[in-house]
């Protein structure tokens, strides 16, 4: 089951994982103190799978990509979230950690629940309560960055570098969620 | 037209509007210590062999430099071998470094109608010189080092105008504090954020510096002020960095003006629709400030907060370790003691302040009040070195973040304040105004 870690409002990445750890770039590293400040039992009980949700402004603070890669590496499958900050937002795109932005299910969604995301049809689904909810899918140019596996795939092949022509567009600030 | 559209649209060509997604070419790429280490690999696997442009990409080796430990020494040398490597002109090491966000004005590198991104959250400060910066992600900047350009969503702009004059003791520190306390820490999430007024007139460009550099704490993409003659007198007064001016003309601009009264906040208020909002503060009335544990949105008057006892004070960072800062905190540090149970830590921010404030006799009268004055770090600020808080200790700092453990143990306490108040409360040992002791 994939089993929620529910956190509150205005979640920062130094609590996601602390700057003195930033004196690596090891993702298992990393992620053995993944929330260490906020929540000491998340390290040792998170499972591969596993879902993380926040309220507003989820990864707030610092640029490190250390976040996004700490969580990814300790296992979790998607964040929801009632919204994100931009540049946390930008880092999990372009590192290929799937975010849902579901600012009607957080309120509903407790520690422990059971939820899963079918990405195709854009449904989060609490499978503790049975509600379920649609999600407002990401604009194209978004979508292609995630299709591509990541912004550094979709570069090498705009770049021409990687199978054959220049295909599409995307990139950059894709993540800007809220005037889409 | 909203600072930020004009920037963006004189360098797409077009009117661009929020919303709009544009690819533009960008000036300016910069990464530090701990974040070029997540970029390195990214850039290595993009496939290109060399950079865009080696003069566009400055590297700051800031913050764990001096190395704090074995790790840290592993990614300053990574940094120092790209940099090696890659031939850029433009890398600062131990000797020459400084918190990168006050050494890039300083050492000549930003200029007005500027486009640039860094691998830093606090990138943002640039636009203090009436630039667009932002900052990004280590695997966004690897992109842009290889090629020179970056996808942008337009933001929509929030213009926020202190009007009137600021009382005693009261600069940029606490005008942004303010602003936190009134707007949150998501009050400008995705947007640009503008000051104005004529107290931001009367600002110093490191009291604007101070501003812009904490946008981002209330979510903004950029903080912008718009050019005037103290942004022209500070640009006289420094050599321009060759290479690495915009890469499309840029003549000085006007700014739009607005009718929103002092005190009131609008919606679609600017002249021309182009600010989502305006905010209006009236800058005579903000006292000196401090925002509480933990968040930077959790502003109060300092006076409100005398019982506060402390163990720990540093001035410096990127929001506040430039020599005006250093002149505040030593109008108030000189002929006086800090508090027997405070360790009070200075850090001038480059090497250039470094000299001006040994010239002016400031790192003196800081030694003989019984503070530490160190070589340039980001250090304290996040909780890396040259100050960590243990369990249970408060701190007055004048740095941009009081989380959970930013600077320490997870018990432990900051309080950001600008250099009055922290040198005050060094003085008193608990949270203190100016007023009180000079």
């Amino acid at each position: 089951m994939a089993k929620v870690w529910r956190y509150g409002d205005n979640i920062d990445t130094d609590a996601i994982i602390p700057a003195r750890y930033l004196n690596t770039w090891d993702a298992a590293e990393l992620a053995r103190h993944c929330f260490e400040d906020v929540d000491q039992t998340f390290a040792a009980g998170v499972r591969p799978g596993d879902v993380v949700v926040g309220g507003t402004n989820f990864g707030c603070g610092s640029s490190r990509e250390h976040a996004p890669v700490a969580l990814k590496a300790a296992g979790v499958s998607f964040v929801v979230a009632a919204n994100y900050a931009r540049i946390f937002f930008r880092n999990s795109i372009n590192i290929g950690l799937p975010l849902v932005e579901a600012p009607d299910a957080v309120g509903s969604i407790k520690a422990g629940d059971d939820v899963t995301f079918d990405s195709a049809a854009g449904v989060l689904t609490n499978r503790t309560t049975g509600q379920s909810w649609t999600v407002r899918p990401f604009p194209a140019f978004l979508t292609e960055i995630v299709a591509a596996g990541g912004l550094i795939p979709l570069t090498r092949r705009r770049l021409g570098l990687e199978g054959g022509t220049s295909a599409g567009e995307g990139g950059g600030d894709a993540g800007e969620g809220d005037d889409r | 037209m909203s600072l930020t559209l004009d920037i963006f649209s004189a360098r797409a060509g077009k009117r661009v509007e929020p919303g709009e997604l544009v690819e533009v070419d960008i000036d300016l790429v910069l990464a530090n210590d701990i974040t070029v280490p997540l970029s390195i690999p990214e850039f290595n696997k993009i496939g290109v062999k060399k950079v865009f442009d080696p003069r566009r990409i400055v590297l700051v080796n800031d913050h764990f430099v001096p190395n704090k430990d074995i790790l840290s020494a592993e990614q300053a040398a990574m940094a120092r071998r790209f940099a090696r490597e890659q031939g850029l002109p433009y890398f600062f090491d131990v000797g020459t470094m400084g918190v990168e966000h006050a050494l890039l004005p300083e050492q000549g590198f930003i200029s007005p109608g500027m486009i640039m991104v860094g691998a830093d959250s606090h990138t943002c400060t640039y636009g203090a010189l009436g630039a667009f910066s932002t900052g990004v992600g280590s695997t966004d900047a690897a992109v842009a080092m290889a090629t020179g350009r970056m996808w942008f969503r337009i933001p929509p702009s929030i213009q926020v105008r202190f009007e009137g004059k600021a009382k005693p003791w009261v600069g940029g520190k606490d005008f942004i504090l303010y602003a936190l306390s009134r707007l949150g820490v998501d009050g400008a999430r995705y947007a640009s954020l503008e000051f104005a007024g004529e107290a931001i007139s009367a600002l110093s460009m490191e009291g604007r510096l101070t501003m812009c550099n904490m946008a981002v704490e209330l979510g903004a993409k950029n903080g912008i002020v718009a050019e005037d003659d103290v942004t022209r007198a500070y640009l006289a007064g420094r050599t321009r960095r060759p290479g690495v001016e915009p890469r499309v003309a840029w003549p000085p601009r006007t700014q739009t003006s607005s009718s929103v009264a002092v005190g009131q906040s609008k919606a679609k208020a600017a002249d021309d629709g182009s600010y989502a909002a305006v905010h209006v503060y009236d800058a005579s009335k903000i006292e000196p400030m401090v925002a509480r544990p933990h968040l930077p949105s959790n502003g109060a008057a300092a006076a409100d907060l005398s019982g506060t006892r402390i163990d720990q004070v540093v001035i410096g960072s990127c929001t506040n370790g430039r020599l005006e800062d250093l002149q505040v905190a030593a109008r108030i540090l000189t002929g006086r003691k800090v508090h027997p149970d405070v360790r009070c830590i200075i850090i001038p921010a480059t090497p250039t302040i470094y000299r001006q404030a040994m010239e002016q006799g400031l790192i003196e009268a800081f030694m003989e009040a019984g503070a530490a004055v160190s070589t340039p770090t980001c250090g304290p600020c996040l909780g890396g070195y040259m100050g960590v808080l243990a369990a249970g200790e408060r701190c007055v700092a004048t740095t941009n973040r009081n989380f959970v453990g930013r600077m320490g143990h997870r018990t432990s306490e900051v309080y950001l304040a600008g250099p009055a108040v922290a040198a005050a409360s060094a003085i008193l040992g608990r949270v203190a105004t100016p007023e009180e002791v000079a």
